[in-house]
């Protein structure tokens, strides 16, 4: 350790190009490591909780566990995949768990008029929240937190609205092309799964390899800065609250067609848990940092150790709950102290 | 040879803000290839001046004509991209992007399918830094560069957005002699290319050496115009404060008096070899009461961290700090202030001033703990000592209660220093106390740190400002690579035995290497 620290020392006081290169005096190696451990922390828990669970209880690494588990987390991982983006933004979207119940209503009470409108209905109106909310953050400049909180009461209001108070429940018929969706399977494995899957690449691309990317990134890195740099601020911010909004109800669509049925109760909490996903990914809550493959692990590592509460059985339910919270907690704190090292925050 | 046409014609502009009078009647004119200085005291109307030209607010009266055509910018970014861009004294750009995307920002080279074309962007970031003594992996985030560095990230920038001008507000602040060198090349290269640079800056040196022409502001109107090489320095300093000539020479460039009771007394303050892994290698500093010591170095040489390391802010993992014979235990903060160490920070704005809150209140946050019995604070000790301080460092403010964000930075600096003095120091260590205030204001600072040393304050004082240093100081030691390499006494404290010091010693490779044997 003691070479390493000498070796550092002596490269950043000795690189002295001429005029300004600018090499702060500091270990590059150990600001790498640390870098490593934040984007890629959750994936080694992960890995290492499955090893385990896989070891203690039989009945975790079999099929039908395992596919049981990555569908139930594909409507939760196509959620945090928005959320990643408004977060990266420096922003937050509580309504996703309202439009997530709301798009599997509309998706549910469309399907009795054909498929197309059973997927785009949840889109459009989900898409329409979005954009106001978009709105109201970018050109009214209203805090994120409190404009998704609105929208979350509104759209579950508007989704009891629809269910005559939750007393009504549209069917999806059996099937229909919105239920194979749901509940078909391609090569063994669920067509939900590949949904996500590929959603996920293409936001990977997107946030990667674009410009829009770029400008997520800036608008979170720094606003003043990004708009005298000449990013549309006010654009990106809408196109993000937006995409997070149509994606919890297409999420909220394929869940109806899963579950055959859209079902009132769900998405309470649910912005929460993709909230916590994307920060156990490694994104920065103030901002400008982010990976959308942490995201889809987060979601991944908070479903595995639901599953293993489960399989110890003995565990009460409520108890879950404390773990889960626990375990988040964690992770938080080891993030920001990641964080911190970096000097990011 | 006829002059090019101007790229630049300013008429008469005015501008009044509620109760300010803060730009009256002013005219500029700006040719292609010309650098010209905008100086004035802070208030003088420089930055509404460049507020104007750049579209962050609009003129109430006057005339803007750009390459030929009458301009009014809605928004700083259309001002940028007519080809008018901005260096501010702040860097203005995203720390957690990568240098190569920091650069291209907004306008990235994209391939046949629409996707950036990231070995493009890296190839031509790398050529484009080259060119700007920038030498770094380019895909690394902004934030891992030197200060120096990002700034010229920042100026490669606005230049390789097609600028014609380029305002540079205080653009060497936070620079290192070496890159000011840097800068001053791009600056000349610029020129030679027809760009036209406006240069604010209230570093004198600096000025004549590289601006053509100058315009002096004061009041919010241009008492002076025309060609640098034609006003000395006095001249130019007096025309900037609107003092007589005489005045000036008589009383210096600075405000120091100079030489000090240096007494024999035991020392007030004595640090030895303070360590911290990395940063500072067996830093021995002692004042004496009544004494100014100055700490010498380039940016980066531990000069802060030293006064950090003193106040408590920073762990260290060897030392001791002893005040007035009383070694200080635990290295906290509030261990420091109790022993009577204060630290006026170098960031005012995110160490210092709290600008929401009162001058009042911000001159008490500190002392509130020593005037409140039972948790309640006594109103009228406060008001009292306040009152003090208010008049006795000459706080210009309307009110106790006015909001400090509103004062001008050389009160800001008063506040803070009013806020330390409230807890009767015996020691008070200054980095860099007169940066980014104008010459009146830093005068007035100067004289007051001379008043408190001749009170029997030991005074240690940063400053990248060789003139103060040096004039401000009665001993100088000076830092390099966290390590003491000289000190300087008596008549050798001059700006040339300095810079001989600094550069005379190669780095201390033993120490360094020691140290971290020790870590």
């Amino acid at each position: 350790m003691t070479v390493t620290k000498t070796d550092a020392r002596v490269t950043a006081a000795g690189g002295g190009e001429p005029a300004a290169a600018g090499e702060p005096a500091g270990p590059a190696r150990s600001e790498r490591l640390t870098a490593l451990v934040q984007q890629h922390g959750a994936l080694a828990v992960l890995v290492v909780v499955s090893l385990v669970a896989s070891f203690s209880f039989e009945s975790f690494a079999t099929g039908d566990n395992v596919g049981n588990m990555a569908t139930s987390s594909a409507f939760l991982a196509i959620v945090a995949l928005g959320m990643t983006f408004v977060i990266i933004t420096g922003g937050i979207d509580l309504s996703v768990g309202s439009l997530f119940a709301l798009g599997g209503v509309l998706a549910a009470w469309g399907s009795r008029h054909g498929t197309l409108v059973a997927l785009l209905l949840p889109l459009v109106v989900c898409g329409a929240i979005g954009v106001v909310n978009g709105l109201l953050v970018a050109r009214s400049r209203l805090a994120p937190f409190i404009v998704t909180l609105a929208a979350m009461l509104g759209a579950r209001g508007l989704m009891l609205a629809l269910t005559d108070e939750g007393a009504d429940t549209y069917l999806i018929g059996k099937g229909s092309f919105l239920a194979e969706l749901g509940q078909g399977t391609t090569f063994g494995i669920g067509n939900p799964v590949w949904i996500t899957l590929a959603l996920f690449v293409a936001g990977a691309v997107v946030l990667r390899r674009t410009r829009f990317g770029q400008h997520v990134y800036a608008v979170g890195g720094n606003e003043d800065a990004a708009a005298l740099m000449g990013a549309p601020v006010a654009r990106t911010k809408i196109l993000v609250y937006t995409l997070s909004a149509v994606l919890a109800g297409l999420a909220g669509a394929l869940n109806a067609a899963w579950l055959a049925s859209g079902v009132t109760i769900l998405g309470n909490g649910m912005e929460l848990e993709a909230i916590s996903a994307v920060v156990i990914g490694g994104t920065l809550l103030t901002g400008g940092l982010g990976y959308v493959s942490g995201s889809l692990v987060g979601v991944l590592l908070l479903k595995v150790i639901q599953n293993v509460i489960n399989q110890i059985g003995s565990l009460d339910s409520s108890y879950q709950q404390v773990v889960s919270g626990a375990f988040l907690a964690v992770v938080v704190v080891a993030q920001t102290w990641l964080g911190r090292r970096r000097q990011l925050v | 040879m006829a002059p090019p046409a101007e790229v630049l014609a300013v008429r008469g502009l005015s501008k009044t803000f509620p109760g300010v009078r803060a730009l009256d009647d002013v005219d500029l004119t700006l040719h292609p290839g010309e650098v010209h200085a905008l100086i004035g005291e802070n208030g003088a109307g420089k930055s509404t001046l460049i507020k104007l030209l750049t579209g962050v607010h609009r003129p109430d009266a006057g005339d803007i004509v750009f390459q030929g055509s009458a301009v009014s910018f809605a928004t700083p970014l259309d001002a940028q991209k007519a080809g008018i861009s901005t260096i501010y004294q702040e860097v203005n750009l995203i720390p957690l992007l990568s240098v190569a995307r920091n650069l291209f920002l907004g306008r990235e080279p994209r391939n046949r399918v629409g996707l950036l074309d990231f070995p493009r962007m890296h190839r031509e970031a790398e050529e484009t830094l080259r060119a700007y003594g920038v030498r770094v992996d380019v895909r690394r985030p902004l934030r891992t560069l030197g200060v120096g560095a990002q700034q010229m990230v920042a100026l490669a920038r606005a230049v390789a957005s097609e600028a014609r001008i380029v305002i540079m507000d205080e653009p060497t602040s936070s620079l290192e002699p070496r890159e000011v060198e840097t800068l001053f090349s791009v600056i000349r290269r610029l020129r030679d290319e027809g760009i036209a640079v406006i240069y604010v800056s209230h570093r004198l040196d600096e000025l004549y050496a590289v601006c053509d022409t100058v315009t002096v502001l004061r009041d919010g109107r241009r008492v002076h115009h025309g060609r640098l090489a034609e006003l000395d320095r006095l001249s130019l300093v007096s025309t900037m404060l609107g003092r007589e000539l005489g005045e000036v020479r008589a009383e210096g460039l600075t405000k120091f008096t100079g030489d000090h009771h240096a007494t024999d007394a035991q020392p007030v303050l004595e640090a030895r070899d303070l360590t911290v892994p990395h940063q500072l290698h067996g830093v021995s500093v002692s004042i004496r009461p009544g004494e100014v010591v100055g700490l010498g170095g380039l940016l980066g040489s531990g000069r802060t961290e030293t006064a950090k390391a003193i106040s408590g802010a920073l762990a260290t993992s060897a030392g001791s700090v002893t005040v007035a014979g009383v070694p200080l235990r635990g290295g906290s903060t509030p261990a420091a202030i109790r022993a009577g160490i204060s630290l006026l920070p170098e960031d005012r704005k995110s160490e210092g001033i709290v600008p929401g809150l009162s001058v009042r209140e911000n001159i008490s946050l500190a002392v509130l703990p020593r005037l409140s019995r039972f948790g309640l604070v006594s109103e009228a000790r406060v008001d009292s000592i306040v009152d003090t301080f208010i008049e006795r460092l000459r706080i210009k403010a309307s009110s106790p209660q006015q909001k400090v964000g509103e004062l001008s930075g050389g009160n800001q600096q008063k506040v803070l220093l009013a806020r330390w003095l409230a807890m009767n120091p015996k020691v008070l260590l200054l980095d860099e106390p007169t940066r980014g205030i104008d010459v009146g204001a830093k005068a007035e600072v100067q004289k007051l740190v001379d008043e408190l040393a001749a009170d029997g304050l030991g005074v240690l004082l940063i400053s990248s400002d060789l003139e103060e240093l040096i004039e401000g100081s009665d001993r100088v030691v000076v830092l390099k690579d966290g390590a003491v390499v000289g000190e300087l006494t008596g008549d050798e404290v001059t700006e040339d035995k300095l810079m001989r010091t600094i550069a005379g010693h190669a780095p201390a490779r033993d120490t360094v290497e020691e140290a971290a044997t020790d870590g």
